[in-house]
């Protein structure tokens, strides 16, 4: 591992002083907890699908892991959070059960969608988690409705909307920009530029060299972040979060982040060396930058974080076994939820 | 000791090459190290380590052809305690791609025409006085008297608000209900019924407005991808109670771009209601039903329609039922099955008929889905003759549909095969001659009436 030295947190505006963290030795476990959660998890995703237990498309998030943790520290119960398909690890940011993820990965009855989603629709109201969508960029244009209903109904509740850089060109979400700074919504746009779409990088995507702009032409403010460092996403976040709840409209966040693995499980890597993985992970990484900063700036023991460790790896191991002991959906479930009941 | 299997990298992927390896026997591995590179006949890919430890034995040499997925390749030592709990039962991903399409044949149980349980062969109710009102006022109507009913009934559409409707079917509403609940839009489709989308999530009940439905071809991967899956998607957790209403297929002198029926393109969608009225009856009370219905309800009304007055129920509680089809005129020798603006071409094809001794019944379907087939059965089953009606293109469109399914109903009944009248398969032309000729003309409906009762 390369030297990363427990560093004090900068972001645009960050305003504490030079030496005074911004953030708290018990947001940076929690943090430090649900990113090893996320990569834990994904880790065991992959092995399961290696296995052929896990079918069809599964896009893991390791490498990105600071983006969604960062950002969920600075929400309340009631905002909501919507994604496209790279999506386990806003499931389990925003407190959705290891175990229901893992089986609707491997298409079981115990999983969030009764195993009729898979890996990219999983949902959940109560935790504000509104999937997990698999066309790209129309998670987008939901996300703006998100945040229309906070202010229709007026409830002070903001909406993330996360998406990649490689959506950041369609046309529905400049129209979506367009739509939520005309009506003021609550809106958060997340895009987490991890430099490739597919296969495809940002700058043979994008004539843009600065995505946290593309909100610019409607007056929504917004900034580049290092999306690799979980305290500089949360100083973010809070500046995004504090612009929406006071009514100012929408913000930008654009996450400068990383995704170590292929885009999908079937993918040969071709469009970047591995030296540039290799060079992220032990230069960059979130959760071993996380961890030198409790151990050193915070104090935390290594016997402390051991048992994160236990912990997160007890909950995914029980989530696998979970996983392949659920039984597959009944037959039945065919027909069912196509409609609900008119009243 | 852990055994590292051949991983499938693809959804498809059964075996591979192992075309080299990037680590010996003894080698420490740290989780995520590249390990082996495989050849698949796709591409060639890096094997990455699961579990840190050292490797302690590569079971399967460089080079190798055609390893199955989930052969043990190597074995790892020490690092991880967790064991690969999963190994022993692993299915083999062929396996289960050969057995899931039988199953799903085997079990797709209603094979024919599912008969929806609500549409039981009740009268339609009584609803008492009515009033003649136009198309257009029956559509205002229904829409303000469910936004009086629920705070969470707004109408959002390009033109809906100070313009009162470019078709003026909101008139009045914004006056009534405010900026709030009667939003205008920019013209921006796809974003704005993706917005009107994910706000149904939440349990708000939109009405989008589109100018016509022409114009929701920009938004279609919201109203499919979005709107109609979602739920079944979700495992029942998500609905999306949401109304979509516009004008549809043709008006007048338009061309090709503004003049086509999306009844088929709709109706082909499980997940979806779709609706199409005739009358203003029709109109009220479906759109109240519609509004009120947990569902994404495609509602498919005629510009031609909406300055036709008709009688409409003046009880303050009028709604009809989705899913039933409603018999507009009785008859013995044909029936004749259409919906929206074709109803009344089907009404006054059965005066000429009737005069030329010929008894229609005419079938005003209202519902495209769930379609009540039921009712068209117990209409074939006595006249033994079928002729549907539709503008749209006859390809995949809804009368081969109603026809397919009667065959597979009450083929035995039928003294003539079902005959369609519908528009040209053509995109419509603006002259107005020759738009007159791609639309189905009266003379056509009692030529094809005609031909199935042999006279």
């Amino acid at each position: 591992m390369a030297e990363t030295a427990a560093r004090v947190p900068r972001g645009k505006g960050a305003s504490k002083g030079a030496n005074q963290p911004s953030i708290s030795k018990e947001q940076l476990t929690r943090a430090y907890r649900d990113m090893l959660l996320i990569r834990r998890f994904e880790e065991k995703a992959g092995q399961l699908y290696g296995m052929g237990l896990i079918g069809g498309f599964c896009h893991l998030y390791i490498g990105q892991e600071a983006v969604v943790v960062g950002m969920q520290l600075c929400l309340k119960p009631g905002d909501e959070v919507i994604t496209s398909y790279r999506d386990h690890g806003h499931m389990l940011a925003t407190g959705m059960e290891a175990r229901g993820v893992m089986a609707e990965l491997t298409g079981r009855i115990g999983g969030y969608s009764k195993g009729k989603g898979g890996s990219m629709h999983m949902f959940s109201r109560e935790k504000g988690f509104y999937g997990g969508h698999g066309i790209v960029g129309a998670q987008v244009s939901l996300g703006v409705g998100l945040a229309f209903s906070n202010w229709y109904r007026g409830d002070g509740a903001v909406a993330v909307a996360y998406f990649g850089e490689g959506a950041s060109n369609q046309g529905q979400v400049f129209e979506s920009l367009n739509l939520a700074a005309l009506f003021k919504l609550p809106c958060i746009f997340v895009i987490e530029n991890n430099k490739y779409g597919m296969g495809t990088s940002v700058e043979r995507a994008s004539a843009s060299r600065d995505l946290s702009k593309n909100g610019s032409p409607w007056g929504i403010p917004g900034e580049q972040v290092n999306g690799m460092d979980v305290v500089a996403v949360k100083e973010a976040g809070e500046r995004a979060v504090a612009h929406c709840r006071a009514g100012n409209g929408p913000y930008l966040l654009e996450m400068k982040t990383y995704r170590y693995r292929g885009h999908s499980m079937s993918d040969p890597a071709k469009y970047r060396t591995r030296e540039e993985v290799q060079k992220m992970r032990e230069q960059n990484d979130c959760i071993e930058t996380a961890r030198k900063m409790l151990l050193e700036t915070f104090d935390a023991k290594e016997a402390d974080l051991k048992v994160i460790d236990d912990e997160v790896k007890a909950i995914v191991q029980d989530s696998a076994e979970f996983a392949q002991t659920s039984p597959e959906p009944d037959e039945s479930e065919l027909w069912t939820d196509v409609l609900l009941e008119s009243r | 000791m852990t055994q590292i299997l051949m991983p499938a990298l693809s959804p498809t992927m059964t075996e591979g090459k192992l075309a080299r390896w990037l680590k010996a026997e003894g080698d420490a591995v740290k989780a995520g190290d590249v390990i082996a590179e495989i050849e698949t006949d796709k591409a060639t890919m890096e094997v990455e380590a699961v579990d840190e430890g050292t490797l302690t034995k590569i079971l399967v040499p460089e080079g190798t052809d055609g390893v199955a997925v989930n052969t043990p390749i190597a074995e790892l030592n020490g690092g991880a305690e967790e064991a690969p709990a999963a190994k022993a039962e692993a299915p083999k991903p062929d396996a289960v791609l050969d057995k899931a399409p039988v199953e799903k044949m085997e079990t797709a149980k209603p094979a024919a025409t599912p008969v929806p349980a609500q549409a039981a062969a009740a009268p339609e109710k009584d609803w008492g006085a009515t009033k003649p009102i136009t198309v257009r006022e029956a559509l205002r109507d229904a829409m303000a008297a469910e936004m009086r009913a629920d705070k969470d009934v707004f109408l959002m559409g390009e033109e809906v608000g100070q313009y009162q409707g470019a078709y003026k079917i909101s008139q009045g509403l914004l006056d009534e209900f405010g900026p709030k609940r009667v939003i205008d839009m920019p013209i921006t489709e796809h974003g704005f019924t993706g917005m009107a989308v994910g706000a149904a999530m939440t349990g708000l009940k939109p009405i989008v407005e589109f100018m016509t439905f022409n114009f929701s071809m920009q938004a279609i991967d919201q109203i499919v991808n979005s709107a109609a899956k979602t739920l079944y998607m979700s495992g029942g957790q998500l609905g999306c109670p949401i109304v979509f209403r516009g004008p549809n297929g043709a008006a007048s002198r338009v061309a090709a771009q503004h003049s086509q029926c999306y009844a088929s393109w709709y109706a082909h969608l499980p997940g979806l209601k779709v609706v199409a009225p005739w009358s203003a009856a029709d109109a009220k009370g479906l759109l109240r039903a519609a509004i009120r219905d947990p569902n994404p309800i495609i509602f498919l009304e005629n510009e031609i329609l909406y300055g036709q007055t008709f009688d409409c129920p003046t009880d303050e509680d009028f709604i009809l039922p989705i899913g039933k089809a409603k018999v507009e005129r009785e008859g013995t020798d044909v029936t004749l099955v259409a919906f929206s603006i074709m109803v009344g071409m089907a009404m006054q094809a059965a005066d000429e008929l009737a005069a030329q001794g010929i008894s229609a019944e005419v079938i005003n379907l209202r519902t495209l889905r769930p379609l009540d087939i039921e009712t068209v059965v117990k209409s074939v089953k006595k006249t033994n003759r079928l002729v549907t009606l539709e503008e749209g293109w006859p390809y995949a469109g809804i009368g081969a549909e109603v026809a397919m399914q009667i065959l597979e109903n009450c083929f035995d009944d039928l003294d003539a095969p079902p005959v369609r009248v519908h528009g040209l398969d053509i995109p419509m032309p603006y002259a107005a001659n020759l738009e007159k000729l791609a639309l189905p003309r009266l003379e056509q409906v009692i030529e094809a009436a005609k031909r199935v009762t042999y006279k």
